[in-house]
């Protein structure tokens, strides 16, 4: 951007847009400090900005108290899991409306997106009961399920608009070379969808990964994930806030640098393709 | 070979294409039809049912009678209110302060990449854990930075959960939504065509007339978007109260979310928990309605 500003009229506005920026972002900061002070440190009535004894203890404490690792892999299983079985029902259906549309299309598309908008309240208690009778209560194969299911209309769209932006004369050519339609799919539209994919599987990570009603309800101990996780720091318990803080950067840490990588996807994933 | 047969095998192909266009949408309408049908179904039939837990032997049609109990009770009309004032301070929050900032960022600054990851950044912190660090980090009055803040200025350090709990649920909500609501409208500004913005300059439009004739028009179609979006999200809030006061003190921080959730989980009242969640699902519906006009417009855009 090459607007023309005095030189004073920028560093006015950059220290500005610097100091709202911090002051944002000073939970995040104050979080990794206070993971690597001790307990004693955290509480001081003198608060202080750097760790004075910097120490490691808490990482440890926390893994032995509510067992990070355990809660983690289920994240991981979770996200990933729900977003791939999302990939596999949704591009075979994004493929189809973005390169054989019909009447019905748009119709469909906008009703995917409807079954988004339902509130999770409204299908609580069923699926409480059905998943204690189905015994799926507290599984991770169950939070996959329905993590999948609620993050399918965003998976399907996404797909859709990046799958509206291959140009439809490339397929034609392939077929016109006599490509099977299997071929047509694997070989022509796949590579060039990978980016598409790519940013559609990244954000969906994200958002399963910080979902937090699902797998605050229908999971405890087994499996659960790293929301459940850090929501039994809910009730302190003696002095706890340096371990907490401990809890809360092993649980964000991997997803921060996730979702600096994609926040340009992210504006077109949530809010359907409307802003560009 | 003919034109004619090569229009013939085009249109094969495509009636070939048609049906297999059909098929492999069909997984994806089937599970989504599933998932929204057969719980809502359930849903609506539980909340016309005597159906307790605890208690076996309250049992058969209930009539309106669950829908009396849950809207005639002053915990919801509580939890209506709430759940308004919840949604409506984000959204004033988030959208007046996503627009300055997104105005901000798009100004000439060093470090404009930088600040982006920064100012989104508290978008990818989980609710649970966004809300225990403002909970015991910044709201605490023993130890809270607020705390200090206030100590500091000679002031006696306020108690944010028990005082203001859902001032406080609002104030964590919103700095989660903050970033989206800036990254969103920072893209339609960006959007905005230089030339038009020089042609305002020329002109002789000042700063504000700028904003109000040029700039806000332009950003009235994103600000649309992410007020339905947010509104979507808000309404379903749910871990950040869970985790800070549970709904507590008595209901002054319940939304219909944790009241659904305590009276349907918790309490194990099935009928009354189900006609709570279908007067949610209603009150998301109408809110969805207009979302989707907007977004279907830019289909066909």
């Amino acid at each position: 951007m090459a607007r023309r500003v005095s030189v004073q009229t920028r560093i006015g506005f950059t220290v500005l847009a610097w100091v709202i920026a911090l002051l944002l972002f000073s939970p995040i900061l104050w979080t990794v400090l206070t993971a690597f002070k001790t307990e004693a440190e955290a509480i001081a009535s003198r608060p202080t900005f750097f760790p004075q004894n910097f120490t490691l203890e808490n990482f440890g404490a926390v893994q032995e108290r509510s067992d990070y690792f355990k809660h983690a892999i289920n994240s991981i299983l979770v996200s990933f899991g729900s977003t791939i079985l999302g990939l596999i029902i949704a591009i075979p259906a994004a493929w189809s409306m973005a390169f054989a549309p019909s009447k019905r299309t748009k119709d469909i598309l906008m009703w995917m997106l409807s079954t988004k908008m339902m509130p999770a309240v409204g299908v609580l208690i069923p699926i409480y009961l059905i998943f204690r009778d189905l015994r799926l209560l507290d599984t991770v194969h169950g939070l996959t399920l329905i993590m999948t299911l609620i993050n399918l209309p965003i998976i399907i769209w996404m797909l859709y608009t990046y799958f509206k932006e291959i140009p439809v004369d490339i397929l034609e050519a392939a077929r016109m070379d006599g490509a099977e339609l299997w071929n047509e799919i694997t070989h022509v539209l796949v590579p060039m969808a990978v980016p598409g994919i790519a940013s559609t599987l990244l954000l969906n990570v994200i958002l399963a990964w910080n979902e937090a009603f699902w797998t605050i309800t229908l999971t405890s101990g087994r499996a659960g994930t790293l929301t459940a996780f850090i929501s039994s720091f809910s009730s302190p318990q003696g002095l706890f806030l340096a371990k907490l803080s401990a809890a809360s950067l092993l649980a964000i840490a991997p997803i921060l640098l996730l979702g600096w990588f994609s926040q340009k996807q992210l504006v077109r994933g949530l809010t359907f393709g409307a802003v560009k | 070979m003919g034109v004619g047969a090569a229009i013939g095998d085009t249109t094969l192909a495509t009636k070939q294409t048609r049906a297999l266009a059909r098929t492999m949408m069909a997984p994806a309408v089937i599970v989504l039809f599933i998932w929204m049908i057969v719980p809502l179904v359930m849903t609506l039939w539980f909340s016309f049912q005597n159906y307790s837990l605890i208690n076996p032997m309250m049992s058969g049609f209930a009539g309106w009678a669950n829908y009396v109990y849950v809207i005639g009770d002053p915990s919801f009309t509580q939890s209506l209110i709430n759940t308004l004032i919840l949604v409506g301070g984000v959204l004033l929050i988030t959208i007046v302060g996503g627009t300055f900032l997104a105005l901000l960022l798009d100004q000439p600054i060093w470090g404009q990449g930088i600040l982006r990851i920064i100012v989104i950044s508290p978008f990818f912190v989980m609710p649970p854990v966004a809300a225990l660090i403002w909970k015991n980090g910044f709201m605490h009055p023993g130890y809270g930075m607020l705390g200090h803040l206030w100590k500091f200025f000679g002031l006696q350090p306020v108690d944010w959960f028990n005082q203001y709990p859902l001032f406080s649920v609002i104030v964590i909500v919103a700095w989660q939504w903050l970033p989206f609501a800036t990254l969103i409208l920072l893209t339609a500004l960006q959007s905005l065509s230089e030339e038009q913005r020089e042609a305002a300059e020329m002109d002789g439009a000042n700063a504000a007339n700028r904003f109000r004739y040029i700039i806000l028009p332009h950003m009235a179609r994103a600000i649309t978007i992410v007020i339905l979006i947010q509104t979507i999200f808000l309404l379903g809030i749910f871990a950040e109260i869970r985790v800070t006061t549970g709904g507590g003190p008595g209901y002054a921080s319940t939304n219909i979310a944790l009241l659904v959730f305590r009276t349907g989980i918790l309490s194990n009242d099935i009928g009354a928990g189900s006609a709570g969640g279908v007067v949610a699902v209603i009150i998301a519906n109408v809110v969805a309605i207009f979302l989707m006009r907007a977004v279907g417009k830019n289909l066909d855009a």
